[in-house]
Formats: structure tokens, C-alpha cells, sequence
């Protein structure tokens, strides 16, 4: 640790430092964009994945901590604060040169705190409707309904945006932009469209049937749940991470958990690891049985859909018996599990295991080896691996790029460093690799789960917990590998029963943001396949 | 006159309170027999051919994936001809949590929605604004916005309630009067009287 | 065989015994004009069941079930249904062009169905040139669908409609060239000498390989006809909402439903007609009590079998493959299905020529 203190006071000498969680490098904010290149570009730092931005209002000054992994290097993650004290216009240098995924996220810090990033190229709300008033995460927002009330009509003037130049003489000008030419014919796909998966829009400047450029418009189904969890207690917030991404509904949770006994100190049994784990990898099946559904569904192949859907029917029904819902599981608590397994657990699961290698092989021949849907899914939507990297695209899609990102493997938790399991890494950066992960996963999971299914160990399934929680004054970041990719929660608490700021990490909000990238001088259908391929979620991306 | 849904007794249905006292209304009046009649067979085909919106916002979307799936196969009702445009669908299943942004497109869908159509309110999100009900943007319940036929709670509801409400919709639609009661012809006029400025541009 | 062109005659006999010629063409037209749309009607509702069984038994599903027994009801609620859903109008469309397109659509398939061999003696139109006339006629549904998507005034029906303009323009040209194809071995092209040559056996047995391909390659250029899965890219459902007729409501949408399981159907019949005998049983040359044995089964019941049956293998691919991409679905139909078929027919007319065949 000491020697990457010692880098960076070389790089920043007005930088300090704050052991916790993780590395915490206090930066004054004049300072912040030399030092963000220094960490991308310096060889010895090499952090070049921004893995979470997460915007602060600490009630006397507003701010930015952003949480950096490097892929070279076995650093920890490094956690860089930036903040400003000018709560009437504050600024920040953007990010978004260097590391791409920072557009998306730093749209996010403006829409709720109002932070304008200066030389940001778009700085438009991302969720809420351009005519919102106030910024709804600080602490002196206004929440009276009537100053927002529901609307009725349609969002004026879409394609404004603006940017925040930075001029020579250190001045910052507004610079009022278009999102599309006048020439543009702009297709609308969303919020209402089949395969969006979702209430996802998409802005698409068309040639013939050629994208030009795709403008992704979100927030339809935003939720604000980080702001909901800033005034529940501990327990109460950990079902909201169900209804995020609820394809991953048990891995979310399973984080959020993880990150509360991380802060309380708390050991969790082993069994309830183990169910934890297993769990996981079910819940993991289960979503890329519904991605392998949905894709063949996209492209036309209406039949593959059902039969990924039959299998996925049985995985329920052990989510079933043991949480009693069939989504929305709420399972996890802290400090273990919320009900011991079904008796019926063990059977069900060594059934699954037992089906799951034949039934793959009939998807393979129903979808995968389809000379059509080959050509659909091959050469379709390229990501190189340093621009997976640099959007930050983990999880399958970022796999299908051939980039080692698989949490489970890079920072084992639960139950994982015990299991032998292989990371699927696909070299083709296509559609196809990207299914392709998703399908060999399943096996891989299937595999997990043969490993624990007999070695599920007795004992209790949850720790002892105080009946009122609360965590001490600090920040923590905790991650896990949900179905889609690195899921991250932050929490910063200051000593009450409700945390002072809880920031979910969404995998799929990033995966929107290579659509633009990928989907360009591809077809209207591309984009489509492009969509079905990265396999977003649209409540996690909104949250 | 009870509404019969194949192979359900009238036990099977809670709420039946509601759908008596739409029945008593509509024989207070007294019809016709020719035109009793038709409206009973034009009832029966409205009732059995209802057509969704594919229309989910989250979650409950998935579950109703799963009703179309071999499992629970609404196919057998015939509905599974789920329509992506909505001029072609009959009802308007809300799926999930409305919030801000996305409510005037639901008001664009359904009003866009050819008549007669029906709105179902599925999941606690769409009843009530659900857990979400204290967030700064979240619709309370699409009942806010939209007129609601169907209420199916739950988070997310089963398939199994999917069709108990698809079902209660259908009592519902058995027991309105083609002849008078859902056209479209006074609504037109409705719409012109509060904006003038259309007439003409739209047929009558 | 029994032969349908008795009872037609003795009618038209029966007519002219107390009405003048003039009346009886009248009567006789109205009289056809009603049997079309019976049978039109009949058949529509018949294929959507038979898609819907279809599909779900591809599916592992059960399909319509509890509208009367085995859901055998559930397309009459469906029209029902049809029938009085609203027609929405709307603002800043092409009024006449949009209430226009959908009746030219289904106008082209009724002229269509009218040129079939139904069975021994059921026609209602034949030319000479009777196989050219429904080429000619089938390409007019195409304008229907061009009009409804210009005429919607918005963007995924104007995509969808020169989606499928591009295709049907270029499909067209394989489907002519395979029953081209035919027509050389037949050396006609009206419908009856096509049939009635069939009689020894049918085309596709008796121009074997040549003929084989030729259906093959129908069998590919129908299903891009008819706008079905995997050429299915004008109604592309999760690329363009439903393409052309995204924005049409009510009956309007219904007339394109039909017509779309009636092109099925028509396609599906040219097939039978021109590669597996039309209404002609299945005759084995020298196996003459079998021949006598299939010739008991009426002929219309062999025709509507064989289209019945090539449908089947339509919706088959249907449900199972993947949608194509446009500019695969071109490139598909330029680079290889045209040269093949055209060299497909050269082959059989050097197979003719040397008389190669049975």
C-alpha cells in the first residue's frame, strides 16, 4: 500500500491519503484531472478500469469518489475523493476522456447533484425529464410534489444538450449543443418497443438502415432508490436490490449483505455461505436461460425462447420452495440466510445438474449452430478488450471481449475460492462470444454446483445480529459477479441507523453505454442483436 | 344472469359483490332480446380474444413472459397473441413501476390503444407505487393516470394471479353492453368539445 | 375419379334453362363471388388455428384450449372481436391511400385463390396463361403493402414497407424462375394442362433432379413472398413494432392477417399445383390397383392435403429459424438463389431437350 501512497504524493503532492475500506486519496480539485491521467496513463499506477462514480453531498460540500481497479496490476481498488465547495455552481474536471464509462456516470452525478463536469461533451440529465427542478440526492433538495408533479406531456427540446468548456484562460463556458443534425433522420426505438427488454429508448440517427449514431435515453423506469435508501434502516433496504436487476436478484442482495457485515465485522456461518453461493450460481442459470431466451427471441427464433424458458421454470421452483417467491426472493439477510433450505433442495438441484448438459446440447443444435443465427451474431457489434476495458464492460460481455474481469476469480468471496471452476473467456469481442460466455457459464455453474451440492455444511444459516443496526461512521465498497457483470454497492455511513449514502454499482449501466460505440455502421436489426447480446436489465440500469 | 367463466364456479371468484351489482344496473334498464343477445355474443368474443399490449417495465414483465411459456401457456386462453403495436391490442397490462418520465408515454400507449380497451394494474408497483411509493418520481399507482379495469397485486403477482385477474377481466367484459355503453362515439365528441381546434382534422 | 365439372355444367344448364345468358353470367358471377369469400374465410380461420396448434406444439405448449372444445372457437372470437374493434383514424396520414392498401392486399389474394385447381372440374378462372396471371396478380399485393406503409406516415411502417419492397421485388424473380422451370417441363402454362399432365406423375417425381431444386427453391422464394419467418423483415415484430401495419386498428389490421395465412395458403397450393400434381392423386405408373385405391380419394381433398402440407413445412421453418438480416436476405436471393435457379433452369431445359425425363 505504502508504495502506491508514495507514487501518487510524487504525482500530487497536495493529495492526502485516508486508510479504511480501501486506499482513500483526497484530491483538491484543481489538481484532480493531472492526477486522473497520471492514474490511467502512469505505468506504474495503471488503473485503467473506473469501476464506480459515486456522487457525495456532505452537506457542506459536494463532490465525486470515484473507485479505481487496475487490470495489470494486483492493487487493491483505489478510491479517489474529489470535492467542492461551492454548493450555488459546483464544478469538476470530467473524466470522460480518459475513461469512457465516466459519460454515463458523470450524467448521473449531474442529475442528482447538479455537479456540472467542465469539458464533459453532453451534460444532459440522464434520469429524469430535462424540466425536473432541483437535484434530487442533496441533502437540501426539495421534495414537495408540487414542484414536480406527474406529467402529461411530451419532454420539449430533446436535443439540447450542453457542454461546460474549459477555455485556455481557465474560464469554463457554456457551449449549447444538438444532439443530432438537422439532417439526421432520427429513428425512436423505446420506451415502448419489444426489444428494448425493457423501457429503455434509443435515439437512432439512421442512413437507409444504417445507424449513425445511437443517443440512449434513460431514467423511464428510475426509480430512485438510492434516495429511498437514505431513509430506511439496513435491513429495509436490502430488498430493493431484488427488484434492480432481478435476473440477479440473490448476487445484488447477497453484495448489499456482504457490505453491511464487512462494515459491522460480522462472521457469517458456513452454511449460510455455502446456500449463498449456491444460490448465486442458480440465480446465475436462471438469468442466462432467460438471456439465451431473449436473444433467440430478438433475432426471430421464437422456439429456442420457450425451451430456455422450460428449464428455467425448474430452477424456480428451488427458489420456490426454499425463499417461497419465485422472483423477488428477498433470501439473503445480513449476516446469513433468511429460512433454512427445503428438504427437497439437495434432490431438486441434483436434478438440474442432471438435465442441464443434455438440454444445452439441444439449444445448441436449435439456436447456436443455425446457420442464420450465426450470421446474425457473428462480426456483430465489436468491442475490442481495451474498450471493454475502458467502458468498464464486465461481467459476459466483458468475457466475450477477452477480458479476465469474473469477480469470483479476481477477489474470491462466499464460498467461491473453494470451488474449481473455469473463467469462460471468448477471443471473438462479438455478439456471438458474448452468447457464447453466457452458454458456457451455465455449465460452469452447473459445475459449482455439483462441487457444493453434497457439502452443504450444518449449522446455523445466520449469524447473531443487534435488532437495531448500525453501521460505524466510514465508507465501504463491496463486489460481487452478478449475472450481467460486476455489481458494486457503496455505502458511506455516519453512525445512524440509516446510511448517509448508498450507491448501487449497476453492471448494466455500463453496458448501455457502449450501445452508441458498437451499434455504429451496424443495421437497424444489429442493434437489436446488439441489445439481445450485452443483455441489459433495465431496472438496474435506472435503479 | 351470473357470468360464467369455463370451468370456474362462481365460488372460485372473490369480489363477486362487484360484478352483481354491474349486472343489476345493466337489467335495470331492461334490452332487447335481439339486441340482449347479440351483446352477448359480441361479449363472448371480446371476452375470449383479448389481445395484451407487450408492455413491462420490470419485473412482473418477466413473469409474464413465464405465462406465455410451456409452463403456464396463456395460449390456452388465447391470449397469447400479444400485439406490439398498440392499435392492434385490447388491453394494457402495466407491469411494473411508472415513474415520472415514463408516464405520459403510458398515456400516449393507451390512448393510442384502439376501443374497447381495458387497463390491468399487475404487481404492488403499478396498484400503489408499491415499495417505491415514497421516491421523488414515482407515479402512485397508475390509477393516477390511467383509467384501471383490473387490479392484480403482488411482487411479482404468480402467473396463477395473472390469470385469476386476466379471468375477472373477462367477467368484467361479459357483463358490459356493446349496444350503448363502450362506444366510442360520445368520448369523440367529449374530445372535441375540449379541443376545438381538431375538428376536421380527424374523422368522426 | 369424380369430377366436379358435372355439377358446375348441369347449374349452368339448370340456369339457362329459364334465364337469359346475360342474368345467368350475373348469377353465377355473384354465386362464385360468395362460394370465394366462404372458402377465403373458411381457410383464414383455418390456418391461423392450424399456426397457432402448430406453433405450440413446436413449442411444448397446448395452444388455444378453452374457447369450445380444444379451442376449436377461439378464432371466431377472434373475428368477432376484429369485426368491431375500433378503426382509428389519424392525423397527418394519407386518408385515402390508408383505408386503400389494406383491400388491395386482400383483393390480390382472392384473385389469386380464384386461379386454383380446387379439384377435377373446380376452377374459376384459367387462362392460357394462367400461371403467368398469378405471378402478375400476386405482385400487386406488394403495392397494398408499400401504400400502407407510406400511407402511416411513420417511420417503422415506412422502414418495414421498403423492407418489403426490396424483397419481394427480389424474390419474385427466383419464384418466377422455378416455375419457369416447371413450365418448360410441362410446356404449358395453363393450369389445367399443368395439372392434367401430372396424371402419369407429378412434375417434381417426373423432372426428378432439376425438379427438385426447382421446388426447393419455390419453397425458399414463397416464404419471402409471403413475408413469413425467416424472411419475416417487413413485419420484423422486435425490430419494427409490426411493421406496415403498425398503425392500423381494428378490421383494417384483421385484412392483413388474413391475407398473410392466405398467401400461405396460396403459395402453398401453387406448390402442390405446379411440383406434386395439384388435385392429381398420387398415380404410380404400372401399379394399377394402387392408382385405383387413391383415385377414390376426392380430388380436392388431395389438393387442399398437399398445400396443407407444404404449409406445414412453411410454419415449420418459421418457428424455428432465426430472422435474416436484410442485407443477407439480398444478398441471399443475388448471389445464390438467382444464378441457381437460372442455372436450374438451363438444366432442365437440356434435361427437356434430351428428354431426360420420365
Amino acid at each position: 500500500m505504502s508504495d502506491i501512497k508514495d507514487i501518487i504524493g510524487r504525482l500530487c503532492p497536495s493529495a492526502t491519503f485516508e486508510e479504511g475500506d480501501c486506499l482513500l486519496v483526497n484530491v483538491p480539485e484543481p489538481d484532480w484531472f493531472a492526477l486522473a491521467k497520471e492514474l490511467k496513463d502512469n505505468r506504474e499506477l495503471d488503473f485503467d478500469v473506473l469501476s464506480a462514480v459515486v456522487g457525495m453531498d456532505w452537506n457542506d460540500s459536494l463532490g465525486v469518489v470515484y473507485y479505481f481497479t487496475s487490470t495489470s496490476h494486483k492493487w487493491d481498488m483505489l478510491a479517489v475523493k474529489v470535492a467542492v465547495a461551492d454548493r450555488k455552481n459546483p464544478m469538476i474536471h470530467s473524466v470522460a476522456s480518459l475513461w469512457k464509462v465516466a459519460n454515463f456516470q458523470e450524467r448521473e452525478v449531474y442529475d442528482f447533484y447538479g455537479i456540472k463536469f467542465i469539458n464533459h461533451p453532453d451534460m444532459r440529465r440522464f434520469f429524469l425529464r430535462n424540466d425536473w427542478k432541483g437535484h434530487p440526492l442533496r441533502k437540501d433538495y426539495d421534495s414537495n410534489p408540487e414542484l414536480n408533479p406527474v406529467p402529461l406531456d411530451d419532454e420539449k427540446n430533446e436535443d439540447d444538450t450542453v457542454a461546460y468548456i474549459e477555455q485556455p484562460d481557465g474560464k469554463v463556458l457554456k457551449v449549447p449543443a444538438k444532439v443530432f443534425g438537422p439532417d439526421d433522420y432520427v429513428v425512436n426505438i423505446g420506451p415502448q418497443h419489444p426489444s428494448t427488454h425493457g423501457v429503455m429508448r434509443f435515439r437512432c440517427a439512421v442512413d437507409g438502415e444504417i445507424v449513425k449514431k445511437v443517443d440512449v435515453v434513460s431514467g423511464y423506469i428510475h426509480r430512485g432508490i438510492e434516495k429511498l435508501c437514505e431513509s430506511l434502516g439496513y435491513p429495509q433496504i436490502l430488498h430493493f436490490t431484488d427488484r434492480m436487476d432481478y435476473m440477479s436478484a440473490h448476487q445484488n442482495r447477497h453484495c448489499l449483505c456482504m457490505c453491511i457485515e464487512k462494515a459491522l465485522g460480522l462472521q457469517v456461518p458456513e452454511r449460510a455461505v455455502v446456500i449463498r453461493t449456491m444460490m448465486d450460481e442458480l440465480m446465475r442459470i436462471s438469468s442466462h436461460l432467460l438471456a439465451f431466451g431473449c436473444t433467440a427471441m430478438d433475432l426471430g427464433a421464437t422456439t429456442a425462447f420457450f425451451y430456455g424458458f422450460r428449464e428455467r421454470e425448474q430452477v424456480l421452483d428451488i427458489f420456490e420452495k426454499t425463499c417461497g417467491a419465485r422472483m423477488s426472493m428477498n433470501y439473503n439477510v445480513i449476516g446469513g440466510v433468511i429460512a433454512d433450505l427445503h428438504p427437497d433442495f439437495v434432490k431438486d438441484v441434483k436434478a438440474l445438474i442432471a438435465i442441464m448438459p443434455e438440454r444445452l446440447k439441444e439449444y445448441h443444435k436449435v439456436f447456436t449452430g443455425n446457420v442464420i443465427a450465426q450470421n446474425r451474431l457473428k462480426n456483430v457489434g465489436m468491442l475490442t478488450k481495451d474498450d471493454a476495458i475502458n467502458y468498464a464492460i464486465t461481467g459476459p460481455s466483458g468475457r466475450g471481449s477477452n477480458w479476465s474481469c469474473d469477480c469470483r476469480k479476481k477477489h474470491p468471496y462466499a464460498a467461491y475460492d473453494r470451488v474449481r471452476f473455469e473463467e469462460v473467456l471468448e477471443t471473438g469481442c462479438d455478439s456471438f462470444s458474448r452468447y457464447m460466455v453466457r452458454m458456457r457459464e451455465i455449465e460452469e455453474s452447473i459445475k459449482i454446483l455439483e462441487q457444493l451440492v453434497d457439502n452443504i455444511p450444518a449449522g446455523d444459516i445466520r449469524a447473531q445480529v443487534p435488532k437495531i443496526i448500525k453501521l460505524p461512521a466510514g465508507r465501504w465498497y463491496q463486489q460481487v459477479e452478478a449475472s450481467r457483470g460486476t455489481f458494486g454497492v457503496y455505502i458511506e455511513s455516519d453512525g445512524n441507523k440509516t446510511p448517509f449514502r448508498v450507491h448501487f454499482q449497476s453492471p448494466c449501466f455500463n453496458l448501455v453505454g457502449v450501445m452508441d460505440l458498437t451499434c455504429r455502421g451496424h443495421m437497424i436489426a444489429d442493434l437489436i442483436t446488439i441489445g439481445a447480446a450485452l443483455d441489459f436489465v433495465i431496472p438496474d440500469i435506472d435503479r | 344472469m351470473d357470468v360464467k367463466i369455463k370451468s370456474m364456479t362462481r365460488d372460485d371468484f372473490k369480489d363477486n359483490e362487484y360484478i352483481d351489482k354491474l349486472v343489476e344496473e345493466l337489467n335495470a334498464s331492461g334490452t332487447n332480446v335481439m339486441v340482449g343477445k347479440l351483446d352477448q355474443l359480441i361479449n363472448w368474443g371480446r371476452a375470449n380474444s383479448l389481445w395484451p399490449l407487450t408492455f413491462g417495465t420490470s419485473c412482473c414483465a418477466i413473469e409474464f413472459m413465464s405465462l406465455g411459456a410451456a409452463r403456464y401457456d396463456m395460449a390456452r386462453f388465447g391470449f397469447e397473441v400479444a400485439r406490439n403495436s398498440p392499435r392492434q391490442a385490447d388491453y394494457i397490462m402495466v407491469q411494473g413501476t411508472i415513474v415520472h418520465r415514463m408516464a405520459p408515454a403510458v398515456i400516449r400507449l393507451y390512448e393510442q390503444l384502439a376501443e374497447p380497451k381495458y387497463v390491468i394494474a399487475c404487481g404492488g408497483c403499478a396498484v400503489s407505487g408499491g415499495p417505491f411509493k415514497n421516491s421523488y418520481c414515482v407515479v402512485e399507482g397508475v390509477d393516477k393516470i390511467l383509467p384501471v379495469d383490473v387490479y392484480i397485486p403482488g411482487c411479482p403477482p404468480r402467473p396463477e394471479a395473472f390469470f385469476y385477474g386476466l379471468m375477472q377481466l373477462q367477467r368484467k367484459i361479459k357483463v358490459q353492453k356493446f349496444f350503448g355503453g363502450v362506444n366510442r362515439k360520445e368520448k369523440i365528441e367529449e374530445f372535441f368539445e375540449k379541443h376545438p381546434e381538431e375538428r376536421g382534422l380527424i374523422d368522426e | 375419379m369424380f369430377n366436379f365439372g358435372i355439377w358446375t355444367s348441369e347449374l349452368n344448364n339448370w340456369f339457362l334453362s329459364f334465364m337469359p345468358d346475360w342474368l345467368t353470367v350475373i348469377v353465377e358471377c355473384v354465386l362464385i363471388g360468395v362460394a370465394i369469400l366462404l372458402a377465403y374465410t373458411v381457410l383464414a380461420i383455418f390456418y391461423i388455428f392450424y399456426e397457432r396448434k402448430l406453433c405450440a406444439w413446436f413449442q411444448c405448449r397446448l395452444g388455444p384450449m378453452r374457447v369450445g372444445k380444444w379451442g376449436l372457437c377461439q378464432l371466431f372470437a377472434d373475428v368477432f372481436k376484429m369485426l368491431i374493434k375500433e378503426l382509428i383514424s389519424l392525423k397527418g396520414t394519407d386518408k385515402f391511400l390508408f383505408k386503400l392498401a389494406p383491400y388491395i392486399v386482400i383483393t390480390s389474394s382472392i384473385v389469386m385463390i380464384a386461379c386454383l385447381p380446387w379439384g377435377r372440374g373446380l376452377q374459376i378462372i384459367d387462362y392460357n396463361i394462367g400461371i403467368f396471371f398469378i405471378l402478375a396478380v400476386s405482385s400487386v399485393g406488394v403495392l397494398g403493402i408499400l401504400l400502407a406503409g407510406w400511407a402511416s406516415n411513420n417511420k417503422y411502417t415506412l422502414i418495414g414497407a421498403m423492407r418489403s419492397g426490396a424483397q419481394m421485388i427480389s424474390y419474385e424473380i427466383s419464384l418466377g424462375l422455378a416455375i419457369i422451370t416447371i413450365v418448360i417441363l410441362a410446356g404449358s402454362m395453363n393450369i389445367n394442362t399443368l395439372v392434367a399432365e401430372q396424371n402419369s406423375a407429378w412434375f417434381i417425381f417426373r423432372g426428378h433432379i432439376p425438379a427438385i431444386i426447382a421446388f426447393l427453391i419455390y419453397v425458399v422464394a414463397a416464404t419471402a413472398e409471403t413475408n413469413r419467418g425467416p424472411f419475416d423483415l417487413p413485419e420484423a415484430e422486435h425490430e419494427l413494432v409490426a411493421g406496415y401495419h403498425t398503425e392500423y386498428s381494428g378490421i383494417h389490421f384483421g385484412f392483413f392477417y388474413l391475407a398473410e395465412y392466405l398467401n400461405l395458403f396460396i403459395v402453398s397450393g401453387i406448390a402442390s399445383m405446379m411440383f406434386l400434381g395439384g388435385w392429381m392423386p398420387l398415380h404410380i405408373p404400372g401399379w394399377e390397383s394402387f392408382n385405383n385405391v387413391m383415385d377414390w380419394i376426392p380430388s380436392i381433398v388431395w389438393f387442399l392435403g398437399k398445400s396443407i402440407f407444404v404449409s406445414f413445412i412453411i410454419i415449420w421453418f418459421k418457428w424455428t429459424f432465426p430472422r435474416v438480416r436484410i442485407d443477407q436476405m439480398l444478398a441471399f436471393e443475388w448471389k445464390y438463389l438467382m444464378p441457381l435457379s437460372l442455372a436450374n433452369l438451363v438444366l432442365m431445359a437440356v434435361c427437356v431437350a434430351m428428354g431426360w425425363h420420365f
